[in-house]
C-alpha cells in the first residue's frame, strides 16, 4: 500500500510549514542578538545585521561583575541557575527514586493515597505556596541564597520524580529482583544491584525534567532573590528586559544562551522524553 | 528446573523475609516526605489559616480575624470577575488551540515523512525554551516600531505599520496567548504521538476494507481510541494555563488597562505590591477551587464524549 503522491506532497509541505513557524522566532532571537544595537532600531528595517557583532556575547562571558554591568550579571545568573538546576535535580532524583521503589513494588497502607497525595502537590499553583514559603525563609534567614532557592524547588520537585520514576519501576520485570533475592540479596541490595542500573533510560528522563522544572523557575526566583547572589537566569532577564529603554538584541544575547541548556540537553535526551513523560500516565 | 525455581520463589514469598514491607516502605518514603512535606503541608495550611485574618503586612503580629470576609470581598470585587474572565478565556483558548494543532502535528508526524526524526527534533525545540525567554522573544516580535511581525505583513501587503500589538487590552491578551500556544503545543504533540503509536495498525487496513475513508477512520478509530491521551493532556494543560503568570509579568505586566490581568498575576499584585497577605492568601485558595473544578468540568465532557466532535 503506497501512499498517493498528492499525501505525500501535503505532508511534506505541511511540514516545512510547521518547521519555518517554529524556527522562525528561533532565529529572530539568534539574529537580535548578534545585530548591533543601531541597526535593531533603524529604518529600512535589517533582516540580517549589515555588520553582525558577537560583541554581546563577549561582554556577557568576560566582563568583570560589579554590581552593575548587565551584560555581567547575565553570567552570574547563569552560574546561579547551574548550580541552583544541578543541586536541585540531583537531590530531587536521589530522594525521589528511594520513594518511588516504595511505590512501585512494597504492599503497604495508603499506598494509594499518599502517591495522590505526593501528586497533587504538583498539581498545586505555586502561588498558593508561595506566601507563607516566603516568610518561612525569611525567618531562616535564606531569602536571596541559592541554598533557600534549591530547598523551595527540591520540594516543588521531588514529587515529580517520584511519580516517573515510580512508572518506570512497575515498567521493569519483577522476576529479576526476586531471582536475586532468592540468590541472597536483600531488598535494598536488589534495589541497588539489579534495580538502579536497569533504570538509566528513566533516570536520565527524570533528572532532565527536573533540571529544565528548576531552569526554568520563575515565580518563586522573582520573590525569594534580590541580589546577583542568587538570582537566576530567567528572573535576570525578566528584570532587565522590563527597564524602559534597555538594548533587546542584549535580552536576546540573554535568551540564547539561557535557552541553550535545556534546548541542547533536549535534543540529546529526546527520546526519552517522549517515553518518560507520557510512561505510565496515559494507563494511569 | 524453572518449576523448581518457581517453588522456591513461592516458598520463600510466604515466608518471613516478604513481611515488614510497610517498616521498609515507610522508610523509603520518609526522605521524600521530608523533603516535601515541612514546605508544602505547612504553607498550604498556613494560607488556609490566614485567608481569614485581615493581614496587611509581612511582619509577625496579631491581625484581626475577620472569618469568610476575604472571600466574600473576592466575589464583590469586579477586578476579579474581570481577572477570572481573563483566566478562563485564556485557559479555554490556550487550551483549545494547542490541542487541535497538537493533534494536526502529531498526525503529521506519525505519517511517512522523509527525516521524521528531524522533524520530531525541531518539535521538541520550544517547549525546551524556557517561559521566560519566550515571553520576551515574542514581546520583541510584537514591538510597535521594530518589531518582525510588522515588517513581515508589510513585506506582504497585509498592513500592520506601526501597530502596537500589545497597546489594546483585548488583542494584547490574544498576543499572549499565541505566544503562549507557541510554546505548549509541543507537550500536546508528544502525548498525542505517544498514544498514536499505541494504535495497532491493522485496525485501518480493516476498516479500510470495510469501505472506511481515511476521515472516516480518523473520527471512528483515531479520535476514540486517543482519549485516554487527550484527557490526560487537556488537564494537564489546563491547570497549567489557568495558573499562568510568568509569561504575563515578562509580556505585559498585566496591562494595558489591566487588560492581561490573570488570576494568578492579580493574586501575586495584592500580595506582593500591595501587601495584602490575607486577601492574597483567600484568592490563591479560590485559584485552588478553580483548578478542581475545571479539573472535573473537562474529565466530565471527555467521559461523555462532547469534546471528541469539537476537537
Amino acid at each position: 500500500m503506497k501512499p498517493s503522491r498528492a499525501y505525500t506532497i501535503f505532508i511534506h509541505v505541511a511540514a516545512v510549514l510547521m518547521g519555518v513557524v517554529i524556527l522562525g522566532p528561533f532565529l529572530w532571537l539568534f539574529i537580535s542578538s548578534i545585530s548591533p544595537a543601531k541597526e535593531l532600531i533603524s529604518v529600512p528595517f535589517h533582516w540580517f545585521p549589515s555588520h553582525p557583532t558577537i560583541s554581546r556575547f563577549k561582554d556577557i562571558f568576560l566582563q568583570s561583575a560589579n554590581g552593575e554591568n548587565v551584560s555581567a550579571n547575565f553570567r552570574v545568573s547563569m552560574v546561579n541557575s547551574f548550580i541552583v538546576a544541578t543541586g536541585t535535580t540531583f537531590i530531587s532524583i536521589l530522594v525521589g527514586s528511594l520513594g518511588a521503589y516504595a511505590f512501585a513494588r512494597l504492599k503497604f497502607r495508603f499506598r494509594r493515597t499518599m502517591l495522590f497525595g505526593f501528586l497533587s502537590v504538583y498539581m498545586l499553583p505555586p502561588i498558593v505556596l508561595v506566601i507563607p514559603l516566603y516568610l518561612i525563609i525569611a525567618n531562616m534567614g535564606l531569602l536571596d541564597t541559592k541554598l533557600g532557592l534549591i530547598i523551595t524547588y527540591c520540594s516543588l520537585i521531588t514529587p515529580f520524580t517520584l511519580w516517573t520514576m515510580s512508572n518506570y519501576f512497575r515498567t521493569l520485570p519483577a522476576d529479576l529482583e526476586e531471582a536475586a533475592r532468592v540468590d541472597g540479596c536483600s531488598r535494598l541490595g536488589a534495589f541497588f544491584r539489579i534495580v538502579i542500573p536497569l533504570s538509566k533510560p528513566g533516570l536520565f528522563a527524570s533528572a532532565l525534567f527536573a533540571f529544565l522544572l528548576a531552569w526554568d523557575e520563575f515565580l518563586f526566583a522573582l520573590i525569594f532573590t534580590s541580589t546577583t547572589n542568587s538570582k537566576t537566569i530567567p528572573v535576570a532577564i525578566a528584570e532587565f528586559a522590563g527597564k524602559y529603554s534597555s538594548d533587546y538584541g542584549l535580552v536576546c544575547a540573554g535568551g540564547v544562551l539561557a535557552a541553550l541548556p535545556p534546548v541542547i540537553l533536549a535534543l540529546i535526551f529526546q527520546k526519552n522524553i517522549v517515553g518518560g513523560l507520557t510512561a505510565g500516565s496515559v494507563k494511569g | 528446573m524453572i518449576e523448581e525455581k518457581r517453588n522456591v520463589l513461592e516458598r520463600f514469598k510466604s515466608s518471613g523475609r516478604f513481611r515488614g514491607e510497610g517498616i521498609l516502605a515507610f522508610a523509603l518514603i520518609l526522605p521524600s516526605l521530608l523533603v516535601v512535606g515541612w514546605i508544602i503541608l505547612y504553607p498550604i495550611l498556613r494560607t488556609f489559616w490566614m485567608s481569614f485574618f485581615d493581614i496587611e503586612s509581612p511582619l509577625p503580629g496579631s491581625y484581626p480575624f475577620v472569618g469568610l470576609h476575604n472571600y466574600f470581598a473576592a466575589f464583590k470585587s469586579s477586578d476579579f470577575r474581570m481577572v477570572t474572565e481573563h483566566s478562563l478565556y485564556f485557559t479555554f483558548v490556550s487550551t483549545f488551540f494547542e490541542l487541535t494543532l497538537g493533534i494536526l502535528i502529531a498526525l503529521l508526524l506519525n505519517s511517512p515523512l522523509k527525516f521524521r526524526g528531524f522533524w520530531r527534533s525541531i518539535v521538541v525545540i520550544p517547549w525546551a525554551l524556557p517561559t521566560i525567554v519566550n515571553g520576551a522573544l515574542w514581546k520583541w516580535i510584537y514591538n510597535g516600531n521594530y518589531g518582525v511581525l510588522n515588517e513581515l505583513l508589510h513585506v506582504f501587503h497585509l498592513g500592520g505599520q506601526g501597530h502596537n500589538w500589545l497597546g489594546s487590552p483585548f488583542e494584547a491578551l490574544n498576543m499572549v496567548i499565541i505566544a503562549d500556544i507557541w510554546k505548549n503545543t509541543s507537550l500536546v504533540v508528544f502525548f498525542i504521538l505517544a498514544g498514536l503509536q499505541t494504535i495497532p495498525s491493522d485496525l485501518y487496513e480493516a476498516a479500510k476494507v470495510d469501505g472506511s475513508t481515511p476521515i472516516k477512520s480518523f473520527w471512528n478509530i483515531t479520535i476514540p481510541l486517543l482519549v485516554p491521551s487527550i484527557m490526560v493532556v487537556v488537564i494537564l494543560r489546563t491547570i497549567d494555563a489557568f495558573k499562568v503568570f510568568d509569561i504575563i509579568y515578562i509580556m505585559t505586566k498585566g496591562g494595558p488597562a489591566s487588560g492581561t490581568q490573570t488570576i494568578s498575576f492579580y493574586t501575586y499584585q495584592q500580595t506582593f505590591s500591595n501587601e495584602y497577605f490575607g486577601y492574597g492568601s483567600a484568592l490563591a485558595y479560590l485559584i485552588v477551587i478553580f483548578t478542581l473544578v475545571i479539573a472535573w468540568f473537562y474529565i466530565k465532557l471527555l467521559r461523555q464524549g462532547t469534546l471528541e466532535g469539537v476537537s
